[in-house]
């Protein structure tokens, strides 16, 4: 008998076909794509805002326009998407042990919902929304 | 007795034969076994009675030893932990578990994993060595609670099965060891942290981790190596901040050795 192993490779660009739960990471980590778009446009309203209030205007007449809408409600969905599942993970890096016990994963998660919602209503606040 | 319910069960098994195969194939083998059986058993059937150049590996039959994980129906299990009646009126599709050699049929050469576990020295190590007629390193109930769910590991190697990067980046350390070594930081009794680091704080390390958690979704021990990587991946990053941004900060390893050292609290 001799050894004469073989090798499956691994399709490097369709593994993620193989099982639901792949194509599950791969959708929390296409949403990365959106949260880094969003920190573009960000990067660039603090350029124009800097540029002056002519070219503030125009790029605020710009987030008015129907493909800028579309693109924030799929950029808020996205990291909406995103942070659920980071927080919905937090307990995996983040385990609370008291005494010989954990602290349940829904509880560290939900702690992360709550801190969450704190902050946006006071950026909301702070925004002047309310 | 009861007559046991008898059920026909469809196998589809990935076959390899170092010695005249190029490229492994599926055969079929249909039988009739009772519905309790597991798929390790239609195996063992097909192997007594209908084809015994079949080869797999199985020892224990009750998903302790490890031995028997293959690929059901593209999904890694233990064989002996997975019923035929599960997948009545299905064709059973079987393989060998992915991500490893194929030696022949459905076994699989495990040497990356070992070798890779042991570079992650799973083991006691102690810095001060006390004799026996001292007595034992007493542990607490709570301090063993902090690493009992790791040490629950079989070594099985569904884990690797199910992790992609370790299917793409076969350098990277995995799932498992990476997992022994957690369990090893993580108790009281241990000072080897340090010396795991060269191996764990690594690009091959957890750091090829990007949190797929395939490992802890399929793992019949239920440990949870996903949660072992990430809190490895804080503590090296901590270490880093300590090195790196803190003045006068000191490598992690010697971070750990002072600390084991009662030099810093």
């Amino acid at each position: 008998m001799s050894r004469n192993p073989l090798v499956r490779p691994v399709p490097p660009t369709s593994w993620f076909f193989r099982h639901p739960r792949y194509l599950r990471y791969m959708s929390r980590e296409i949403t990365c794509i959106f949260i880094g778009a969003y920190c573009v446009l960000l990067v660039v309203g603090l350029q124009r805002l800097a540029a002056g209030p002519v070219a503030w205007e125009s790029f605020l007449l710009g987030l008015r326009s129907a493909d800028s809408i579309v693109f924030h409600i799929l950029a808020l969905a996205a990291a909406v998407y995103h942070a659920a599942t980071w927080f919905n993970a937090t307990h995996k890096a983040m385990p609370v042990q008291i005494g010989e016990d954990f602290v349940p994963p829904n509880v560290i998660s939900g702690a992360h919902y709550v801190v969450w919602v704190v902050l946006s209503v006071a950026v909301l606040f702070l925004a002047g929304v309310f | 007795m009861t007559q046991l319910k008898q059920i026909r069960v469809q196998l589809e098994v990935l076959r390899y034969n170092p010695d005249t195969d190029t490229e492994a194939h599926f055969q079929h083998y249909d039988l009739t076994c009772p519905e309790e059986w597991v798929v390790l058993d239609a195996l063992n059937k097909v192997k007594a009675d209908i084809d015994p150049t079949l080869n797999f590996r199985w020892s224990c039959h009750m998903a302790v030893c490890g031995s028997c994980g293959m690929m059901i129906n593209g999904e890694p299990k233990l064989s002996c932990h997975s019923f035929v009646r599960d997948y009545e009126g299905t064709v059973i599709r079987v393989e060998p578990l992915a991500h490893f050699p194929i030696e022949r049929d459905l076994v699989t050469a495990p040497d990356d994993f070992m070798e890779k576990l042991k570079r992650v020295k799973p083991y006691i190590i102690r810095k001060d060595k006390k004799p026996i007629s001292e007595g034992e390193y007493k542990q607490t109930p709570a301090q063993l609670m902090k690493f009992r769910q790791y040490s629950m590991c079989i070594n099985c190697m569904l884990c690797y099965a199910a992790c992609p990067e370790y299917g793409l980046t076969p350098d990277f350390i995995g799932p498992a060891a990476l997992t022994m070594a957690h369990r090893y930081n993580q108790d009281s009794r241990d000072c080897g942290r340090a010396e795991r680091q060269e191996v764990v704080a690594t690009h091959e390390g957890v750091w090829e981790c990007t949190f797929v958690g395939a490992c802890s979704e399929v793992c019949p021990a239920h440990v949870d190596p996903a949660s072992a990587l990430q809190q490895m991946k804080i503590t090296s990053s901590i270490d880093w901040i300590v090195e790196h941004l803190i003045p006068g900060g000191k490598s992690a390893g010697d971070t750990v050795s002072r600390e084991k050292a009662g030099d810093i609290k």
